[in-house]
């Protein structure tokens, strides 16, 4: 993306990963979320997920940030301020 | 002899034929002919001497949700939608939460298959060599594993009491069944989900089978290619399926009040320790599983009156496979070989065969061998021909082989 992301923006496309990944509806995908506890998604689809993020916002997440990563809206702070 | 009764329950299965076991066994009883032109554009790109297949009627894609379809192997995919098809035809549902309808630590599970996922592993590998670490998937193990088949049904259907998948090539299904036989004998499992599933149409697999020789070249004739003991019969055509069976004892299915297909009342498993692919010139690992599935049984070969046969329409394996039949059981058996219509199913024959054996005793009835014209008269053994012959069987052999000398015999008799 040529422009930085909003939060918003972030969201959504994050969102859309989910979804194709884990068959989570987009609507589902909030911020307040645990991708483990309330999305259901295994460390496997995780590792798909980040770099499915890192293609779309242009953004690096190594391993031990990903570790850190338990909400949708961690994962949307991280992009936000690594994009 | 053995001293539990185990009975089968419940049957699935995606074939060339059908998506399940009930629109297989009608095509198999009509006559239709599930191989093809194979229409992949690499067939004409590696110009492959081989242009047939019998791929799945139903693209499994089309049966599973998407999320679950992107996360396993073809192979997975139809054990899975096999599976489902025999827990429920035998009257369970699946598990939730805290209930499940079988004690999972008396559930067992075994699914053999030839090969596994080496469509996943060569994709991936594809894709490590174009775009590097970051867009190979997670899921390449889990997906390429032989054992990954067998471990998703397990989950699924919540099985503690075991997992296994032989690899025996083209007896892998069978020797499911002999497996499974096992667990309940030795006292693991009161239940056990049975099968073999396999999809591997890809071009190394066509080239390399190919080079083996074994592949029918009949490439203008897709209908008339697969002709076991036909005089002009010329190799196989590679085909891609799934078949599972619920084995469970005697006891366990009257308490539920199941119904019964059938039993499963003995098995052989013998090693021809020859050569990797050809047969034995004496067939003696062929006779000798044939006469032990007999012999545990209870039987003796005059009870024997039908013989599924392996019969993948080889100029050798054909011959030999009669030959060891007349010695086991004398000149008396009927033959079928469903290869004519499916194709062959590699590590999937096997069960999806055995299916067919207990359907035919079943409903009395023998499924005819397609494209027998003139019969090789090396055979010597009466094969259905036209159309289904009605019979009442009491105990039928369901015969599978596979590349390596495995032998498999597996009997079958009336509930």
């Amino acid at each position: 993306m040529s422009e930085k992301p909003s939060d918003t923006e972030i969201l959504e496309g994050l969102a859309e990963i989910v979804e194709e990944v884990a068959g989570v509806a987009t609507e589902d995908v909030t911020a307040e979320k645990s991708f483990v506890d309330d999305l259901d998604i295994d460390s496997l689809s995780m590792v798909e997920i980040a770099v499915q993020a890192e293609d779309k916002f242009g953004v690096k997440i190594p391993d031990d940030e990903l570790a850190n990563l338990k909400t949708v809206g961690d994962a949307v702070k991280y992009i936000s301020t690594n994009a | 002899m053995s001293n539990v009764d185990v009975v089968i329950t419940g049957l699935g299965a995606t074939t060339p034929l059908g998506g399940d076991v009930t629109t297989t066994w009608e095509a198999l009883l009509a006559g239709k002919n599930g191989i093809r032109v194979n229409d992949k554009e690499w067939v004409e790109r590696y110009d492959l001497p081989a242009k047939l297949a019998a791929p799945l009627l139903v693209d499994p894609t089309d049966v599973l949700p998407r999320v679950q379809a992107r996360r396993l192997d073809r192979c997975e995919q139809i054990a899975i939608i096999a599976a489902r098809e025999a827990w429920a035809d035998a009257g369970f549902e699946l598990p939730r939460d805290e209930e499940a309808p079988v004690d999972p630590e008396r559930l067992g599970v075994v699914i053999g298959t030839g090969i596994g996922g080496p469509v996943t592993l060569l994709d991936q590998h594809e894709l490590l060599q174009r775009d590097g670490l970051r867009k190979v998937s997670p899921l390449t193990v889990p997906m390429l594993m032989p054992n990954g088949p067998a471990a998703h049904v397990g989950i699924e259907l919540r099985a503690r009491a075991g997992v296994h998948t032989p690899a025996s090539a083209c007896a892998s299904g069978a020797e499911a069944l002999a497996t499974a036989y096992q667990m309940i004998q030795n006292g693991r499992a009161d239940v056990v989900v049975a099968g073999g599933a396999e999809a591997c149409i890809h071009p190394i697999t066509v080239a390399g089978f190919a080079q083996s020789r074994t592949l029918s070249t009949r490439n203008d004739e897709p209908e008339r290619a697969s002709r076991p003991f036909d005089t002009d019969r010329d190799g196989f055509v590679l085909g891609e399926g799934a078949g599972v069976v619920i084995l469970e004892t005697a006891e366990h299915a009257a308490a539920r009040g199941a119904r019964v297909y059938g039993r499963l009342s003995g098995y052989g498993m013998t090693s021809d320790a020859f050569h990797i692919t050809g047969n034995h010139p004496e067939g003696v690992g062929q006779i000798k599983a044939i006469t032990n599935a007999v012999r545990m049984a209870g039987l003796s070969p005059t009870d024997v009156t039908h013989v599924n046969a392996h019969a993948t329409s080889t100029v050798v394996g054909d011959i030999g496979e009669a030959a060891a039949i007349r010695k086991a059981l004398g000149d008396h058996v009927v033959l079928t070989a469903p290869k004519s219509a499916l194709g062959h199913l590699v590590g999937g024959a096997g069960a999806v065969e055995s299916i067919i054996t207990l359907l035919s005793i079943y409903y009395g009835v023998i499924p005819a061998t397609r494209n027998l014209e003139n019969i090789d008269p090396r055979v010597g053994l009466d094969v259905v021909v036209g159309e289904p012959r009605k019979v009442e069987l009491t105990a039928a052999i369901n015969d599978s082989f596979g590349f390596g000398g495995h032998n498999v015999a597996l009997a079958f008799t009336a509930a």
